[in-house]
């Protein structure tokens, strides 16, 4: 049951009640830099080390202190991990966003709020249930100090909602141990905090919330992490030497698990010298710079960046297609264009990345749906970058990246090797061996290269970004230019054949209804594909995994009358680029987007797509064929 | 065919380095840039500094960004890889491919336009951070290949060749880099070969940020009266405070000078660059009165030359990351890939 429908059941009997175990929404406005967020985490992982999926996302303002900053943790015994929407309990510690936050609630939800000042009966509602907690004064008549007064409110809140919706105490003292371990002297204050919110709501507020948490086995060997981090993790494991970034929203804490991952597995015991390079370059200019340098010269190297990022890279994006350099760049999507919404997630980048410079070309890029593909797509990318020589491109997202989520645990397997892609060996060059820096020689389109030193005499070549022969030669001939555009095309098109591939899944009937989704829309597209299901809402489905598309998106579309597209961007950008490489009639795609900043949900999908497809499916009912 | 292939002829008497090469060895392609252009003069410096210094061509790796002189390591050199980049952005991609192999040798060419217009920037971060290269900024105060634009290094009151005076105030290149930490500096001319080989030689011994700021007019667009970057005037204003000879650290010194008119100074490598002061109140060692003195002549419309400033127990990029003596580029997987234990251990940790 939903929560709408859970309200209505219960408006029947007394001031309804949401009742729920397991399956409800929580969300914290909190003021940034408040230090809620710690608090706020510690609560999630209690629920999850009890064995029960959730899901958090922070939502949170371009600013260091001062303003709203939400925490919103849904808990899914189901393990539906996308947003769901909507609210069953609010704890507003935010004067500021009251009105906002109270207008949230699903009618028969809970608010909880910070009762030392009487609220006044205008500002609540009277279809959702009140527990006031006078946290302010506790706080003030336990603790002198302002700062302490403030952080250890937050542990309070989490004490009241520990006992009100049963989670074990327990788990939370462990959870603070983890969290201090080493820094034993907070974690009495953290915990006495802690007792001092449980034993209020112990005391006075019985049986004031009906949700509940209840212990299960749900969780499983599953992993919680951030994107980024996964992703920084894939750079350490898939080889990555150099890492040149500029700090920008949604990307930095990439580069800053990178640095951290490095300081713990890449620091020679023996010397003290680090197998890595991280450089804080002074622009994304100097960040793409680096790295195609670096990939020119043999080291793996990446940078992480976000929109606007892009759009500085761009003509050195252009450098690394026609001159062939490798490089990896990660693209954690915010929203845009220009500043557009900083801290907000978008799919927006998917034309600017595929299409990135002046002139003719097109890039790789690859679309990982959570942590788990970060880490596998990331180490990919680094052996796609050398064996393609050319820029591939990691598209997260906001949501997937700053957000701990549950994963599968991330796997390596000890005897992989590096795909270092086409390189020549001395002992290659000093066999005679023919060297053409721009030579087709086995029809994939992919020359081999030499890194600079390699030979006395054989194999130095000029890189540059003019045209030139097979032979690297200054060339401004025709044909020699249509030699390597063509060239690359068939680059293209081995590309193709190298990234992950589609996963195409079938509904329970059959259907001449598909859905093409992609990246961080899909938990929600795989808790939407549940309940339209339930509708006799038939889907067949397929995830995205890279561009360039393989066949079975062509086929995939080719065997359904019309097939939605799923984004979050405004202008159908995979939409477009489905139309545009594989020459789909557009009216075959359909698109439904979402864009305003807030992951995706699957009651918008559910929504957008029930009705048009309920639409469609009666016009055979009027035409006869039925009944 | 839209380049020149240079005729390898070996004259049996061109005298070999050290390690057998000539200086045919060292030389690149015909140049395609206009004749008596000073870019050239500075080519053929690089040549005779490498022959001299007896570099293996192949572990130099040269780099530039776009304009006529970002042409011309096409022009020196042939056996060494080269990478001609973006407009204004070689510095970066230098520092990459510095980061990937600290073994070889990095020499960036560049432009006035390129590295203080449009590269300012990236000029700028290149040298704050120590990379461990050789830059040559080939400076003639105006754009070539776009016929005749002044840059950003044009003189106060200079006049271009259609009569345009440029009103905007120079960037000094020397000057900017002495503030933002250049451990080894130099200004020459492309006339002056004498003087700019061993600066080229000294720059490419020393470990950190050299740069050399070599006038070098344009004989197109930048050689006429009223020009200062023209090979009149330079030679005319042309104020050395001193004479570099470079010696590889093998060689004995037997020459005789009086004292204070020759400073020797020591570099990592073992080299020596002995020093002899044409200007005997200079010191090579003093950064803040090297700014003030090229700036003092610069106002009075003089050029002043030579080795400007150098600090030989400067440290790089690579010092400041504190990154292993193995280059980055022939790490393998057992050094860089963690393993599947540490990461099951890991996993463990995320629950």
């Amino acid at each position: 049951m939903n929560a709408p429908d859970r309200a209505a059941a219960a408006s029947v009997t007394r001031k309804s009640r949401i009742q729920a175990v397991n399956d409800f929404v929580i969300k914290f406005a909190n003021v940034n830099g408040s230090g809620s967020a710690s608090a706020n985490e510690l609560f999630a992982r209690s629920i999850l080390r009890m064995g029960v999926p959730v899901s958090p996302r922070n939502i949170f303002p371009s600013n260091i202190q001062g303003l709203p900053t939400w925490y919103e943790v849904r808990v899914t015994e189901q393990g539906h991990l996308g947003r769901r929407g909507g609210v069953d309990l609010m704890v507003a510690m935010n004067p500021q966003t009251w009105e906002k936050d109270i207008a949230e609630i699903e009618p028969g939800g809970y608010l909880m709020y910070d009762s030392t000042k009487p609220i006044a009966a205008a500002k609540l509602r009277a279809d959702i249930n009140l527990i006031g907690v006078p946290l302010t004064d506790i706080a003030a008549s336990k603790y002198v100090d302002a700062k302490e007064r403030q952080l250890l409110k937050n542990i309070m809140y989490v004490g009241v909602l520990t006992e009100l919706l049963g989670i074990e105490p327990e788990v939370i003292a462990q959870l603070l141990g983890e969290q201090y371990k080493g820094k034993d002297r907070l974690i009495k204050p953290n915990l006495d905090a802690f007792m001092t919110g449980l034993h209020h709501a112990r005391e006075r507020l019985e049986d004031a919330i009906d949700l509940r948490v209840e212990r299960r086995d749900a969780v499983g060997e599953r992993i919680f992490i951030e994107g980024n981090a996964a992703a920084a993790l894939g750079c350490v494991y898939g080889g990555a030497t150099v890492c040149a970034w500029y700090p920008i929203t949604p990307s930095s804490s990439l580069a800053e698990a990178f640095q951290k991952y490095c300081g713990k597995y890449r620091v020679d015991k023996a010397t003290g010298t680090n197998k890595f390079a991280i450089v804080q370059a002074e622009d994304e200019l100097a960040s793409i710079g680096i790295v195609i340098g670096a990939g020119w010269n043999g080291a793996r190297a990446f940078t992480a960046t976000s929109g606007p990022g892009i759009s500085l890279m761009s003509e050195f994006i252009g450098l690394a297609y026609f001159a062939e350099v490798p490089a990896v760049i990660i693209d954690v999507q915010r929203g845009g264009p220009s500043t557009g919404m900083p801290t907000r997630t978008q799919q927006s980048d998917l034309l600017a990345c595929a299409y990135a410079s002046h002139g003719d070309t097109k890039h790789v890029l690859l679309f990982p749906e959570d942590p788990y593909e970060c880490f596998e797509f990331a180490a990919a990318s680094l052996d796609l970058a050398e064996r393609l020589q050319t820029p591939i491109f990691l598209m997260t997202d906001l949501d997937i990246g700053m957000n701990h989520r549950l994963c599968a645990p991330l796997k390596w397997d000890d005897s992989r090797r590096y795909d270092r892609g086409k390189v020549m060996s001395e002992a290659e060059l000093e066999a005679g061996r023919d060297f053409g820096r721009y030579l087709d020689v086995d029809g994939d389109g992919i020359p081999s290269r030499t890194l600079p030193g390699t030979h006395a005499t054989r194999g130095a070549y000029f890189t540059r970004g003019s045209t030139k022969d097979a032979y690297a030669r200054y060339s401004e001939a025709g044909p020699d230019y249509i030699y390597n555009m063509e060239r690359l095309l068939k680059k293209f098109a081995t590309a193709a054949k190298l990234v992950p591939q589609p996963v195409i899944a079938g509904a329970a009937q059959k259907t001449s209804h598909g859905v093409i989704y992609y990246g961080s829309t899909s938990p929600s597209m795989n808790e939407a594909i549940d309940q339209l299901e339930r509708q006799s809402v038939h889907l067949d489905r397929l995830r995205i995994r890279a561009f360039p598309f393989g066949p079975s998106v062509k086929k995939f579309i080719a065997e359904h009358e019309a097939v939605f597209v799923v984004e979050q961007n405004r202008d159908g950008q995979l939409r477009s680029m489905l139309i545009n490489e594989l020459q789909i009639d557009p009216a075959r795609l359909v698109p439904v987007l979402h864009y305003d900043g807030t992951p995706i949900t699957a009651r918008f999908i559910v929504n957008a797509i029930a009705s048009r497809v309920r639409g469609a499916n009666v016009l055979p009912i009027k035409s006869g064929k039925a009944a | 065919m839209t380049y020149l292939a240079k005729p390898k002829l070996r004259h049996p008497t061109l005298p070999a380095n050290r390690l057998g090469y000539t200086r045919r060895d060292y030389e690149g392609k015909i140049s395609t840039l206009c004749a008596g252009c000073g870019h050239d003069a500075i080519s053929a410096a690089i040549v005779q500094a490498c022959w001299e210094l007896a570099i293996e061509p192949h572990r130099v790796a040269k780099l530039s960004g776009i304009g006529c002189s970002s042409k011309t390591p096409d022009y020196f050199l042939g056996a060494s890889h080269g990478f001609n980049s973006v407009h204004g952005r070689m510095p970066s991609v230098l520092t990459g491919a510095n980061l990937a192999n600290r073994d070889l040798l990095y020499l960036g060419v560049s432009g006035d336009g390129d590295s203080a217009s449009i590269g300012l920037g990236q000029f700028a971060h290149l040298i704050r951070r120590g990379v461990n290269m050789t830059y040559i900024v080939e400076n003639n105060g105006v754009y070539g290949l776009t016929k005749g634009q002044f840059s950003a290094t044009a003189d106060q009151g200079s006049k271009s060749k259609r009569g345009v005076v440029n009103r905007d105030a120079p960037i000094d290149m020397v000057a900017i880099a002495l503030q933002l930490g250049v451990t080894y500096v130099a200004r020459s001319f492309s006339g002056d070969k004498e003087q700019l080989v061993p600066l080229i030689m000294g720059a490419l011994s020393h470990r950190g940020a050299a740069l050399i700021d070599v006038l070098s007019p344009c004989v197109a667009f930048n050689n006429h009266l009223g020009s200062t970057k023209s090979y009149d005037y330079v030679r005319e204003h042309n104020d050395a405070v001193n004479r570099l000879d470079f010696m590889p650290h093998r060689e004995v010194i037997g020459a005789d000078y009086a004292p204070g008119e020759v400073i020797e100074v020591t570099q990592h490598d073992g080299s020596r660059l002995r020093l002899r002061k044409l200007d005997k109140g200079y010191d090579a060692g003093d950064r803040l009165a090297a700014i003030n003195h090229i700036q003092l002549h610069q106002a009075r419309g003089e050029i002043v030359t030579g080795l400007l400033y150098i600090d030989p127990e400067a440290d790089d990029l690579h010092d400041h990351l504190a990154t292993s003596a193995t280059p980055l580029n022939k790490l393998t997987e057992t050094d860089l890939c963690p393993g599947a234990a540490a990461l099951r251990a890991l996993n463990a940790e995320l629950r």
